[in-house]
């Protein structure tokens, strides 16, 4: 199945895109789509252990059980405000 | 309301959207571009959000902020692309019956902004560096 990938801010920059559509295997976890997004982009993988998940616009944990066209969004550490 | 914009923010506006005739009180706090980050230069900022969660984050704010203090209408707006310094990056109105809750709830709801609305700030400094606020 297929999900869509929402990257922001060094993330984006850094892969050079801000969307991703990522084939993951049927009943994924957000872990498993986690590694393969590393996979393909290496670039991310220093970033990872600081991003935070969220599908639905909602904060997720690595286990939450991905569906066919989610939009999973990566978000790292927020800086907003002044 | 809750809100965020690439225009600049009036701050008159987002009191004018709290007040009430109940509330004895409005406090705002005007969030505004530095020139400096830990002394160095500041040139101006770039702000980024993830716009659609933002809003939704800081309506989830606006709620807790309500249970949490016994205040009337709450309001912000966050501002995103090229700010430049003296302008206003988020403007957060807290309308309540008496100032102390009014102070109280705009420090709280401004706090939990910087913890968790998907808004990210790059600074552009004097010396031609730039870099992503905690994210190296």
């Amino acid at each position: 199945m297929q999900i869509t990938v929402k990257l922001f801010a060094l993330m984006r920059e850094k892969t050079g895109t801000d969307t991703i559509l990522l084939d993951v295997p049927a009943g994924a976890a957000l872990r498993q789509a986690v590694a393969m997004l590393v996979c393909q982009y290496p670039m991310l993988e220093p970033y990872i252990a600081n991003t935070r998940f969220s599908l639905h616009m909602d904060f997720v944990d690595l286990g939450t059980i991905l569906a066919e066209g989610d939009e999973l969004a990566l978000i790292p550490p927020v800086s907003g405000g002044a | 309301m809750f809100h965020v914009t690439t225009e600049p923010l009036s701050v008159q506006q987002v009191n004018d959207l709290v007040k009430r005739p109940t509330d004895g009180a409005v406090v705002t706090f005007d969030g505004i571009v530095r020139n400096n980050f830990d002394g160095r230069p500041v040139r101006y900022l770039e702000y980024e959000a993830y716009a659609a969660m933002a809003e939704n984050k800081m309506a989830e704010i606006g709620a807790e902020v309500k249970q949490k203090f016994a205040i009337g209408e709450i309001a912000m707006v966050h501002r995103i692309g090229r700010l430049e310094i003296g302008e206003s990056s988020i403007v957060i109105a807290v309308a309540a019956p008496h100032r102390h809750a009014a102070f109280e709830a705009c420090a709280y709801a401004m706090d939990r902004v910087k913890a968790a609305v998907p808004v990210w700030k790059k600074e552009f400094f004097a010396d031609g560096a730039d870099h992503w606020v905690n994210q190296n």
